[in-house]
């Protein structure tokens, strides 16, 4: 009976204890958060995909409550959520969120195998950065897709995939975050975070070649040559603008009017999602692999 | 016999082309010059469209202290300064030169005659360096350092010997070879102005014993020159690299990087290159012209040939019985190290060791097999290193766990891709972890 006392004397003294020691720690190291940060880190959609620009959602969250404080939510955006989310951020810090533009990630290469001839085959590792180190690919152009998919490797969406019939990565918009993973896995830089446009619609130009004209011509049927025709095209907007043999659409200044597509001799500039058109021979491409058929044929 | 202590491999040697001797080649129509042909600063050039060069005109001059100038290999017009695409496929500046006749600069002593150190005692080591750094040499083993800068110790190192590389370890290449056994006294001399230049009494001159012939006429030679020894090595794969061939010379190991060579006391240069300081010290003959190797087992003459820099791949391979019908890949370079190329409109530069030409049945790799943990890898790393977790790490982007391992380390060899049974893509991932990694160190020490 004493034994059994004593234990239990003992064994609730040593609790009282640490229970005390416990209560005391817990207050003196209390570390205190904020606790709109766990609010709006519940609104989020968990995918910790650093899209916003951020270590993972919590940390998007509390660079929301911070800026909040200061005042203003602009320059916050969760690429995954979208808008909706965005909302629900502002509705719970109190403070307007920005509105943003809906972004989409697009591959500005159309060099699949009928407009790009293989002239090596490469059978080392498949992955794009050891074929990039390596040299220029099993193509003549050495700024375009190398086909062997980090991309789609790095999207945790599922939103890209490789086209067999192509070759080149399709970026799915339904499913597109913006998150821009994609882009920074491509060692070409092809891949670029665009704005989506008005209804989807937007025009690009499908070619990150910066070779001068003859080279790429040489290279892809469709290379950008840096001709400047759609530079004079557009004067009236200045939405075009030609660097390093290479034009650029600026989405923001982009009016859609798609004159440069229609301009441009190598068929370089693609209208994404625009509705079929009457008077024109061709209908517009609703894919970046517009009008292909699949081909076997390699020159060595 | 001696050789390097760790790991290693033995590839068929293929020396199909060490019996031919070294024969000069034809002079192109049209001589192209890279302003990448070392590492470092890219050249500058100095001639513009028009402008008429001979033989041993300076056309680029060095674009910094890691850096060398280039000069024209032929006599003509200068036809335009462009982007040319090298053997790797990369735009690179270079100069075109349309030849005519074969005029030489008349500095340039083109006599055979042998010049020894006796009869020039008024060389210093700054005239030697100053020389060898207008001459515009680099390492001629295929690494392309610039030779001016191996030769300038960084201060707080002193060099203790000079190590030739003779070893020639690559398969099929014989062009250091034949220049041993055609030009020896040559090397002597131009071994002792190393020595002379970094002021150390003792030099080595590595070989490998498969190489009996040379063994024998670089030491009958050598005898007149007593500080130099040469010393017979066991053939091992990669034996040439700087750090096994100290290892393997005079046992001494060189650590992790940043250490370098020198830090062991050591000065390392190819064969090659020191024909070459010989040159460009008694002769005045800058860098125009270096022995490749064109070779393969269709190639119809496998041959060692005297070409002067700038010259196109293809009319080389030409000279040697063309391109054989059943070709499945060309190889600039060694099959251990060397890279594929990707036409033969590129042309020769100072680090052009060796053409492969290989069989369209040899060319291709076989497909990769699952990892089966044997383990090959890691003894065949001469560098100690674990090549399978390296790949892996790369494969997966962790840099911070691949520089741990001491990705950096590596010397891309291509002993753990060769030896592998699964025939895994180890380098190939593991060159990318080093080039990351290294930009990463970079990045941080200029944070700093």
């Amino acid at each position: 009976m004493n034994v059994i006392l004593i234990a239990v004397i003992v064994l609730g003294a040593l609790g009282l204890v640490s229970a005390l020691v416990l209560f005391f720690a817990s207050h003196k190291f209390a570390v205190h958060e904020d606790p709109r940060i766990g609010q709006v880190s519940e609104v989020l959609p968990q995918a910790n995909c650093g899209g916003c620009g951020y270590p993972g959602c919590s940390g998007f969250a509390a660079a929301c409550v911070k800026a909040a404080d200061e005042g203003s939510l602009d320059g916050k955006l969760c690429p995954v959520g979208g808008q909706a989310v965005m909302e629900q951020v502002s509705t719970i810090l109190g403070i307007a969120a920005s509105a943003a533009a809906p972004r989409v990630a697009v591959v500005r290469c159309n060099g699949n195998c009928e407009n790009r001839p293989r002239i090596a085959q490469f059978d080392g590792a498949t992955s794009c950065r050891v074929q990039q180190m390596t040299g220029m690919g099993e193509t003549a152009c050495g700024y375009g897709c190398l086909g062997c998919g980090d991309c789609v490797s790095a999207c945790q969406f599922g939103a890209i995939y490789m086209d067999p019939e192509t070759g080149l990565p399709v970026v799915d918009e339904e499913k597109c975050t913006a998150c821009g993973a994609c882009a920074k896995a491509c060692p070409r830089c092809i891949i670029e975070i665009r704005l989506k446009g008005p209804k989807g619609r937007r025009v690009v130009v499908l070619c990150n070649n910066k070779d001068k004209g003859a080279i790429a011509n040489k290279a892809c049927k469709v290379a950008c040559i840096g001709c400047g025709k759609c530079v004079k095209t557009c004067e009236k907007f200045q939405a075009i603008t030609l660097e390093n043999n290479l034009a650029y659409v600026d989405a923001e200044k982009c009016k859609m009017c798609r004159k440069c597509e229609e301009a441009c001799p190598k068929g370089a500039i693609q209208g994404f999602n625009f509705p079929p058109r009457k008077p024109k021979t061709e209908t517009p491409a609703t894919e970046s692999k517009e009008g292909t058929t699949p081909s076997n044929e390699q020159t060595n | 016999m001696k050789t390097f202590k760790i790991g290693g491999v033995h590839p068929a040697e293929n020396k199909l082309s060490a019996s031919s001797p070294i024969r000069e080649a034809a002079l192109p129509k049209q001589a192209v010059f890279s302003m990448f042909q070392h590492i470092g600063a890219p050249a500058k050039p100095l001639v513009k469209k028009g402008d008429v060069v001979k033989v041993g005109t300076v056309i680029a001059e060095a674009g910094g202290f890691v850096s060398a100038p280039v000069h024209s290999s032929v006599s003509g017009t200068v036809s335009k300064v462009d982007v040319v695409i090298d053997a790797s496929g990369t735009r690179r500046q270079a100069i075109f030169v349309d030849v005519d006749g074969d005029e030489w600069e008349p500095a340039i002593d083109r006599s055979p005659e042998l010049v020894r150190l006796s009869d020039r005692p008024e060389l210093d080591a700054a005239t030697i360096i100053n020389k060898v750094k207008e001459a515009g040499i680099v390492g001629l083993g295929g690494a392309t350092f610039p030779c001016h800068v191996k030769l300038s110790p960084p201060p707080g190192s002193k060099a203790e010997c000079v190590i030739i590389n003779a070893v020639e370890c690559e398969p099929y290449l014989t062009a250091d070879h034949r220049l041993m056994l055609e030009h020896p006294e040559e090397i002597l001399v131009g071994v002792s102005l190393i020595m002379k230049a970094v002021s150390v009494e003792k030099g080595y001159i590595g070989i490998e014993n498969n190489k009996p012939d040379a063994i024998r006429l670089m030491t009958e030679k050598a005898q007149a020159y007593p500080n130099i020894e040469i010393v017979p090595l066991k053939v091992k794969y990669p034996q040439g690299g700087e750090k096994q061939l100290i290892d393997a010379v005079i046992g001494r190991q060189v650590p992790a990087p940043p250490a370098i060579p020198i830090s062991v006391g050591a000065v390392v240069q190819n064969v090659g290159t020191a024909f070459a300081i010989y040159q460009a010290v008694m002769k005045n003959k800058p860098l125009v012209d270096r022995v490749i190797t064109v070779t393969g087992k269709s190639v119809s003459s496998p041959s060692n040939l005297l070409a002067r820099l700038g010259t196109p791949f293809q009319q080389l391979i030409d000279e040697c019985g063309g391109l054989p019908e059943d070709t499945g890949k060309i190889i600039g370079g060694g099959p251990m190290m060397g890279k594929a190329l990707l036409n033969l409109d590129v042309p020769m530069t100072k680090g052009s060791s060796g053409l492969l030409i290989m069989r369209q049945d040899e060319a291709r790799r076989a497909e990769p097999d699952p990892c089966i943990r044997c383990a090959k890898c890691v003894s065949a790393c001469p560098m100690g290193l674990e090549p399978y977790l390296l790949a892996t790490l790369s494969d997966k982007q962790e840099w911070e766990m691949a520089e741990g391992n001491d990705v950096v380390s590596c010397i891309e060899c291509g002993s753990c891709q060769f030896t592998c049974p699964s025939r895994r893509p180890l380098l190939d991932n593991i060159r990318v972890g080093k080039s990351t990694v290294m930009g990463i160190i970079r990045s941080r020490a200029a944070k700093k």
